[in-house]
């Protein structure tokens, strides 16, 4: 019996948490388990859930993008002007969004795999560019006033569910189905378990790794539209740190910064730990100059916690 | 050497994991001044009796004696103070830092003012104990310009410094040259006369023959029993290892065909390479042998497409062809089992039927989806086939033993049926009876008419192996001999570059 609850407790180690955070903030405030709260607390979790999920493709691959928050702000910003454009349309907006979203990735991709420079300073030089690109093309101001029909991706819902939510669901599934029961998904855990075996074994390895990138540039930028739509206004200055959020959400997941070990379950349980966290605080009433540090100390705890029980 | 007083006395010693158990009442003892060699299958208990020495495990049951008194070893520092060291077989040194540096790792020489360190001290200390040894390796250069076997050496003098008396070296053979392990044995040696024992664990029987003076034998945990080298013979210590006699160590089924399946013509890589000719038939093994450097490795690669060729041509089946990546040279029929299995080979973290089907995703996938029963029929197929020992497809890979990964890494390529299966050192560090195993697939193969191409460091395994052999030296083939003609003498001699000088000694008339 000992053993079983080892093995159960480290395969759903982050459940456990999760659901003692939810037991815990529901005895400490009424207000916190109601229909209301929870689809509130999905709903703020949708940006940071949709960037996690790229993020998970490239620290899989044991890399790490650090440029979602400045391609989210540059991608919102290019997509805020094209439909304020005469003749754009809602669709064609958003598809060249996220094709400066996949651009930008790509870029991202190629420098790591053609040049080989490391992911850590591509992705941080690609910040820097991006977000500055971002300032100029406003020259700093944001765009605000977007059609209605472009607006329903943040403010709408299909049936009771907030379209933002819902994207944000499928993006999930998608995301899911392809790394679990596709050969993209069997390639990239390959080459994060151990990129020279996958090499020799006959798989292209820098079409995976740029692959990655474009996923999180792709999702980025579907991020900062939900963002923007329900903002109403594309800000230069969107999704500062963004990155590290999901950074936050993927390492809490259990994904592996070597690479090779993780999984998209973990990445939302992830997410939703940290939504749960921030929301109870703030129905705690907690001052929000205290919030990211009982964030930052709860994260810790909970990898603690989980390191323990997978001993 | 019974007569003299054990330095070290292990009795008794019993160690289970979870389901196995790994160490069953295993007795063992070191006289001073003795070579001991640990000998076994994987997973015969080697490792785990030393790590039981070495303190990183601690017994179930047993007692150490050490120096005639009782000990109680519970961690690493313990057997350390007492005078035990271990060499792993994965080297531990830290590749930035200069030779002293390592020496000394957390017991750097003071100079008085605490958190200062005394260079001048430290490295005169260390090339004291550098040249002790006579190995002529400098203590102010980085580790990482050293060669594995100069590594090894600092590993020795690192043991030295901390004033062991018992040294134990797990497989510090496996990745030496014959050259190499010569001068292994000669520091070995010395020791020996110092009146330091060593415990020596290897696969290569040859060599325990060579410098032990006992020879103890595990098998399942077992104490099998502890006797003399000179009163052994190779044979008798396999059947010990093994527990039953193995039929032919070498069983060939093969026949060579006439058709040419492989040719290469003056390949050149500007590196390692200097034009390499070669031709390989249907249903043929050819062995290559050489030294390490000799471009085996990078002749491999070459033609598999991880390395570029400047210069030459391929040829298949008669049909010249550019192999300029792996995923072209599996479409070409080939297949590469690399020669560090678990660098190159296997993808530890993932399961034995990922390890399967990664080359193959084709046949597993519709449209681009993984069908999962197709994965694993095929895995279990090829698990089948081979005799791969795993519970079942979904274990992990790095669970298996280093013979049981091996063989799946081969089965990866089977998969995929190649017509030509390239295979380098396919069974370093790998026990006697998957070896054997993994030898007599090589012959089936070349029996249904694969051309299998082998390149091997181990000469007893190339003569025996193969139907046709060539030996590389600085980037070109020096030498071809028939299976009947070939000697240990005549290859060692070509790949030493003796040849030379008289040109190019050519006998493919044989063939």
């Amino acid at each position: 019996m000992k053993i079983d609850f080892k093995t159960l407790s480290q395969k759903y180690g982050l459940v456990i948490v999760f659901l003692m955070l939810c037991l815990g903030l529901g005895l400490l405030t009424d207000r916190f388990l109601t229909v209301s709260n929870m689809v509130n607390v999905l709903r703020q979790s949708t940006i940071n859930g949709i960037i996690a999920i790229g993020m998970t493709y490239v620290i899989l691959t044991a890399g790490i993008d650090l440029s979602v928050g400045s391609i989210l702000a540059l991608t919102g910003v290019v997509t805020a002007s094209l439909l304020q454009s005469e003749g754009v349309s809602v669709p064609l907006a958003i598809v060249a969004g996220l094709t400066l979203g996949a651009l930008l990735g790509l870029v991202n991709g190629v420098i790591i795999t053609q040049f080989k420079v490391p992911p850590f300073v591509t992705t941080l030089g690609m910040m820097t560019i991006a977000r500055g690109l971002a300032l100029t093309f406003t020259e700093g101001r944001p765009i605000t006033g977007l059609p209605d029909g472009f607006r329903t991706i943040g403010t709408g819902s299909l049936g009771s569910i907030p379209m933002p939510i819902f994207i944000a669901l499928i993006a999930f599934l998608l995301g899911y189905i392809v790394l679990n029961h596709t050969t993209l998904g069997e390639y990239i855990f390959a080459l994060g378990n151990n990129p020279v075996a996958a090499r020799y074994a006959g798989i292209n390895t820098n079409v995976y790794i740029i692959f990655v990138y474009i996923v999180a540039g792709i999702l980025a930028a579907l991020a900062g539209m939900i963002l923007i739509a329900r903002l109403n206004s594309a800000q230069p200055t969107a999704g500062l740190a963004y990155e590290f959020d999901a950074i936050a959400a993927v390492v809490v997941g259990g994904t592996s910064f070597s690479g090779g070990e993780g999984s998209l379950w973990g990445t939302l349980l992830g997410v939703l730990v940290i939504a749960v966290l921030n929301n109870g605080l703030n129905l705690l009433n907690v001052s929000s100059f205290y919030q990211p540090v009982v964030t930052g100390v709860v994260i810790a705890l909970a990898l603690l916690f989980y390191k323990l029980l997978r001993r | 050497m019974s007569d003299t007083l054990p330095l070290l006395k292990m009795e008794r010693i019993s160690k289970s994991y979870p389901g196995v158990q790994a160490l069953e009442a295993v007795d063992f003892d070191v006289v001073p001044g003795e070579i001991h060699a640990l000998v076994g299958e994987n997973g015969a208990g080697k490792s785990t009796l030393m790590k039981i020495l070495t303190g990183a495990q601690l017994p179930d049951s047993g007692r150490i004696i050490w120096k005639n008194q009782p000990v109680n070893i519970t961690s690493p520092g313990d057997a350390q103070a007492l005078g035990i060291s271990m060499i792993h077989q994965e080297l531990s040194l830290i590749p930035h830092l200069t030779v002293g540096q390592n020496i000394f790792l957390g017991r750097e020489i003071g100079s008085g003012i605490p958190g200062f360190i005394n260079w001048k001290k430290l490295y005169r200390a260390a090339q004291e104990l550098l040249d002790r040894l006579n190995v002529g390796i400098d203590a102010r250069t980085e580790v990482r310009f050293l060669s594995i076997a100069q590594q090894q050496m600092v590993e020795v003098v690192k043991a030295l410094s901390l004033n062991a008396d018992l040294i134990a070296m797990d497989e510090p053979t496996s990745a030496l040259t014959d050259r190499e392990t010569d001068i292994l044995f000669r520091v070995m040696r010395s020791l020996k006369a110092e009146g330091v024992s060593l415990i020596f664990i290897s696969h290569r029987l040859e060599e325990v023959f060579e410098i032990s003076d006992r020879i103890t034998t595990l098998r399942d945990g077992i104490f099998v029993g502890t006797k003399e080298a000179a009163t052994l013979t190779e044979a008798q210590v396999v059947n010990m290892m093994v527990g039953r006699e193995l039929g032919e160590l070498y069983p060939k089924t093969n026949r060579v065909r006439q058709e040419v399946v492989l040719q290469i013509t003056n390949l050149q890589d500007n590196k390692e390479l200097h034009g390499v000719d070669l031709t390989l038939h249907k249903g043929e093994i050819l062995g290559i042998a050489g030294l390490v450097g000799a471009g085996r490795t990078a002749l491999a690669e070459t033609l598999f497409g991880i390395r570029r060729a400047v210069a030459g041509e391929i040829k298949i089946d008669g049909r010249p062809v550019r192999v300029n990546s792996p995923g072209k040279a599996i479409k070409l029929g080939m297949g590469l089992v690399p020669e560090d299995r678990k660098l190159q080979g296997v993808f530890l973290n993932m399961a034995v039927k990922d390890n399967i089907f990664i080359s193959a995703m084709k046949q597993v996938t519709t449209w681009g989806f993984i069908n999962i029963n197709k994965a694993n029929r095929l895995a279990k197929t090829f698990v089948k086939k081979l005799g791969v020992r795993t519970p079942n497809v979904g274990q992990r890979i790095r669970n298996l033993s280093g013979g049981n990964q091996q063989k799946v890494v081969i089965a990866r390529w089977l998969t995929l049926n190649p017509h030509i299966l390239i295979l380098d050192e396919p069974t370093r560090g790998i026990d006697i009876g998957a070896k054997a195993e993994i030898h007599g697939l090589m012959s089936d193969l070349a029996a249904e008419g694969m051309g299998v191409l082998m390149i091997s460091s181990e000469l007893p395994e190339v003569l025996n192996v193969s139907d046709r052999i060539l030996v590389m030296h600085e980037g070109r083939v020096t030498a071809e001999f028939s299976r009947d003609e070939a000697t240990q003498d005549k290859i060692m001699l070509a790949a030493t570059g003796g040849l030379d000088q008289g040109g190019m000694l050519n006998e493919n008339e044989h063939v």
